[in-house]
């Protein structure tokens, strides 16, 4: 049965194509589809229709491989997995019917028709599916290590000053990351006195000021000072509305200035030489 | 007149997506930069709260318009435990989780309107209003 059906799909490929393509491009929803090169989309619709019939006639392992790749062509292409379920599902329509008009699927065999071509359709959604949603997990995993590697490294700037920079959303673990390498860092820069630079933290509540102070005070206990610097201005009225305390903070509006003051802390400045 | 958009809390992450969306909704109203980071921060609060508290609930943006003044209602609602004692939380510095304690009564502050409804068992219910001046 499963062969009747390859070899139906082998011999009126060209006219199933079309027509499923004709039922694809109906789907209001999905522009890819429409601005599609014509040739591009002749070639993956039969690499399509090519995998659906290796799925009836291969082993299962050489399927696999197939259709990891043909997912993998797919995600790059940028379909959608709504677009990919619905393509599957129209193309086994096509055929189906395409069947029951050559008279291949009459009243007697129906059942078993349509039991083996559930038997076909069940795994190959189920498996993009899981394709789909493994190159998902991969991407964000791989966009999570990207953002640690992006995040928090305690940069020494002059003999015993160190900066800070702090870009982006704080959460948790991003907050315990922040506070590790602070503080080796400051042990390992021999620094004595270290800069927060929160100007590229879009939102300062009760939470990331809460894991500032901490970090701070532990930074205190390593022996070192700690000074905030980049407050904005409409962070500095939010943080006084919220009530939060940072009396004990030397607090700069600039990087700048900081760097100034912690040098002063360190008895050093900056001054211009004189020309001779 | 209302229009409004709602984002469910389930991770720490969707806290970032209620913020933007009260962000842009903000940003689209007309409200100033301080008052978006005003909006954004309250909508952190709530959101965290609803994570770190409740386990998931939702955060809803509606646009208001009252007599002519265009304003931004927040709305988180969860189906947690509830808070025994309003009072309590409304006081500066009372934190059960070890926090600073200044959530709630720092998003009352922030806000133009605050109201909060609490049934022990049941959930929770803060609606907070700003309105465009």
């Amino acid at each position: 049965m499963n062969k009747q059906i390859a070899s139906y799909i082998e011999n009126n490929s060209t006219e199933i194509i079309s027509k499923w393509q004709e039922l694809m491009k109906n789907e209001e929803s999905e522009r890819s589809f429409q601005v599609m090169p014509a040739d591009l989309m002749d070639q993956t619709s039969r690499e399509f229709s090519d995998l659906l019939v290796t799925n009836l006639l291969d082993n299962h392992e050489a399927y696999e491989n197939r259709l990891a790749d043909f997912a993998e062509k797919v995600v790059r292409l940028g379909w959608s997995i709504t677009f990919v379920t619905k393509a599957i599902t129209h193309y086994v329509e096509v055929v189906y019917h395409g069947m029951e008009n050559a008279g291949i699927i009459n009243e007697e065999n129906v059942r078993a028709f349509v039991e083996e071509f559930s038997n076909w359709v069940t795994p190959i959604r189920d498996s993009t599916i899981d394709t789909y949603s493994k190159t998902w997990e991969r991407t964000v995993s791989l966009q999570k290590i990207a953002l640690q590697e992006l995040s928090a490294s305690l940069i020494p700037v002059f003999d015993k000053i160190s900066v800070m920079p702090l870009v982006g959303t704080i959460d948790t673990e991003r907050a315990k990351l922040i506070m590790e390498n602070l503080l080796e860092g400051v042990v390992k820069h021999r620094a004595e006195v270290v800069l927060l630079d929160i100007t590229g933290v879009p939102v300062v509540d009760t939470m990331v000021a809460h894991h500032i102070i901490q970090a701070a005070d532990a930074v205190r206990l390593v022996g070192a000072k700690c000074m905030l610097v980049g407050i904005r201005p409409e962070i500095a009225q939010t943080i006084v509305t919220l009530g939060i305390n940072l009396n004990e903070f030397t607090t700069t509006s600039t990087l700048q200035r900081g760097v100034e003051q912690a040098l002063a802390w360190t008895n050093r400045e900056i001054v211009e030489v004189e020309e001779q | 007149m209302s229009n409004q958009s709602s984002v469910e809390i389930l991770t720490e992450w969707d806290i970032v997506a209620a913020r933007q969306l009260g962000r842009n909704v903000a940003k689209e109203l007309g409200f100033g930069t301080v008052d978006q980071a005003r909006i954004t921060t309250a909508i952190s609060e709530l959101a965290r709260n609803i994570y770190l508290y409740a386990g998931q609930g939702r955060i809803e943006i509606q646009r208001l318009t009252e007599n002519g003044v265009k304003g931004i209602l927040i709305i988180a609602a969860d189906n947690g435990p509830g808070i025994p004692d309003i009072r309590k939380v409304m006081e500066d510095g009372f934190s059960t989780s070890g926090g600073l304690g200044a959530g709630l009564p720092g998003v009352k502050r922030l806000m133009d309107e605050f109201r909060i409804e609490t049934i022990l068992g049941e959930g929770t219910d803060i609606r907070a209003t700003k309105w465009l001046r």
